[in-house]
């Protein structure tokens, strides 16, 4: 199951600069980086790949940083592509958290990210619909 | 003006006859108390060989931590039937310290009060308006009693929601308020914004109390309000307000010697001091039926002014709190100590070992912040954890020390680290 890492990050200059530093200096590569902010604090979280090695690397520099399961879908790169994807999700009453996307370099496809709070159930839709999820090394190396 | 002109001018000598006589009588009472039946007992105290005022420095202190002690009713001197009411203030480790009061105790506190308004010139003909809290905090109450038995017409307002405050102002013409210094100045602003001028509310005096000022946040007040502002007094220990109050002269408080035995010692080494020198102030209670209290170290810095005052009144007045000893804060009138913050985060996993208390003040209102560092291997990367722990800080230290407090979560190795002698607490209002 794909994974990304969550940081807790004040609200203040030089933070991403510093998170940056750590993953470039152990040579892990971002995918995809979002930050949700609640004023004074917010939680910085980003895609890459070689998330465990990336955690850890924070961690041992004091960050505070832990890994989240996510579900990642590939869905059609045109007009109308996430709706599909949302429509099976809203049918079955599964709330997404928290989400960004990104398209697939050289194809008519993109990727949907999220956060749920039940990733069998959510897996277990989408496949039913027809959807296809990208595991962990699929992910990452995309 | 007098409410009592015979007690209030007593000449010294008598004055110092008339303490004896009521020391006497509240050492007899004390020793028949668990807590000082035992102190006597192991510090070979026998009531009887007191004989003079100047053996009272032969007497142990008592402490805050004594009355925690003897919590609940370890000091009560009376049977349950004969009290009526009690106080608690908050306590260092959360547990409170109470004072018990007997129908004579109630009666006596409000006429001391009736005393120490009449000295400010206040009559009959006044309406009181009290902005301090009702309940177990005794600046409400007591001064509501007070003003009760010199006549004056009584609002009990309570504190807080200022725009109630200035209606009630306005429609009953209120002449005296008691209130915070904070909330008297951040209620003079609130009167400006709604287009009024603040003197033309007609309030004359204003007796401030329950938290350190200084005389320029004095000086502001007066100005803002057009008003005469007296300095209070007071601690639960003691009764409450009324301990000491200033007159019309507004130079010093004169301590009530009738009712309360003030000396001033060397907080260091216990030893008591001439008057004139600064040191901490210790109060021994002989009008008390429910709880007499022996040299209890109020922690509070101040001196006593050793001329007589030129209104003609003999008891001595001390000068306006300069400090205190220990490390209580006073938070909009609430006293909190950081021990009790402490205790708090100290039992949520959360967050680390090391914090920080702020204050500063806002719109002239004390603000508390407490800036915690978040545990690193209790974060669950998520804002809805984060949102859930600081709902809780902010819960449980509020059922704690009763003030709302602001709540700021820091990453990790942020605060300067504890070296034993970590910097805890920044203060950065200006009193």
């Amino acid at each position: 199951m794909p994974q990304q890492i969550s940081i807790f990050a004040e609200n203040k200059p030089g933070k991403i600069e510093r998170i940056s530093g750590i993953l470039g200096g152990n040579n892990i590569n971002m995918r995809a980086i979002t930050i949700a902010d609640s004023g004074d604090y917010g939680i910085i979280k980003i895609l890459v790949d070689r998330p465990v090695d990336g955690c850890k690397a924070l961690k041992d520099e004091g960050i505070a940083a832990t890994l989240k399961e996510i579900v990642a879908v590939r869905i059609d790169d045109s007009p109308g592509g996430l709706h599909k994807a949302a429509s099976e999700l809203a049918k079955n009453d599964i709330n997404v958290d928290d989400a960004y996307g990104f398209t697939i370099r050289g194809s008519h496809e993109a990727v949907f990210v999220f956060q749920v709070k039940d990733i069998k159930k959510t897996e277990k839709v989408l496949q039913e619909a027809g959807f296809s999820l990208l595991g962990d090394n699929e992910l990452y190396f995309l | 003006m007098f409410w009592n002109k015979e007690v209030e001018t007593i000449d010294r000598k008598a004055l110092e006859q008339l303490q004896f006589k009521k020391l006497s009588a509240a050492l007899r009472s004390a020793a028949t108390t668990p807590f000082y039946k035992k102190v006597f007992k192991e510090n070979n105290i026998s009531v009887e060989k007191i004989t003079s005022l100047d053996h009272l420095i032969d007497l142990p202190f008592t402490s805050k931590a004594d009355l925690r002690l003897s919590y609940p009713d370890g000091m009560v001197a009376v049977p349950r039937s004969e009290i009526i009411r009690l106080h608690a203030s908050s306590g260092t480790t959360g547990k409170s310290t109470v004072i018990f009061y007997t129908a004579k105790d109630i009666a006596d506190w409000a006429d001391l009060l009736a005393r120490s308004m009449m000295a400010t010139g206040t009559t009959r003909d006044d309406v009181f308006q009290n902005m301090m809290g009702y309940g177990l905090f005794t600046g409400g109450l007591g001064l509501h009693y007070g003003a009760e038995r010199l006549g004056c017409m009584v609002i009990p307002a309570s504190s807080g929601n200022s725009l109630k405050q200035i209606q009630l102002m306005q429609d009953f013409r209120t002449t005296v308020i008691h209130i915070t210094p904070s909330y008297a100045l951040h209620l003079g602003d609130v009167v400006a914004d709604q287009g009024i001028n603040t003197p033309d509310l007609g309030v004359k005096k204003a007796y401030l109390g329950a938290e350190p000022y200084s005389e320029e946040t004095r000086d502001k007040i007066q100005e803002q309000w057009g008003l005469q502002a007296y300095n209070s007094y007071g601690l639960s220990e003691m009764n409450g307000p009324g301990v000491a109050f200033e007159c019309e002269l507004k130079n010093g408080m004169h301590l009530w010697e009738d009712f309360y035995i003030m000396e001033i010692i060397n907080p260091d080494t216990g030893e008591r001091l001439p008057d004139g020198e600064a040191g901490e102030l210790v109060i021994t209670h002989v009008n008390r039926e429910a709880m007499p209290i022996i040299r209890y170290r109020t922690r509070d810095l101040t001196r006593i002014i050793p001329e007589q005052c030129p209104c003609g009144r003999t008891h001595r007045r001390i000068e306006r709190i300069k400090g205190r000893t220990d490390d209580m804060l006073i938070v909009g009138g609430v006293n909190v100590f950081p021990s009790q913050i402490e205790s708090v985060l100290m039992k949520i996993p959360e967050v680390g070992n090391n914090y920080q208390i702020v204050l500063d003040r806002h719109e002239n209102l004390d603000r508390l912040h407490i800036r915690v560092e978040l545990y690193s291997k209790m974060f669950q990367g998520d804002m809805e954890g984060l949102n859930r722990l600081k709902k809780k800080l902010v819960e449980e230290l509020k059922a704690l020390i009763t003030v709302n407090p602001r709540i700021e979560l820091l990453e990790p190795g942020s605060l300067p680290p504890s070296t034993g002698k970590a910097v805890r607490v920044i203060d950065n209002r200006k009193i």
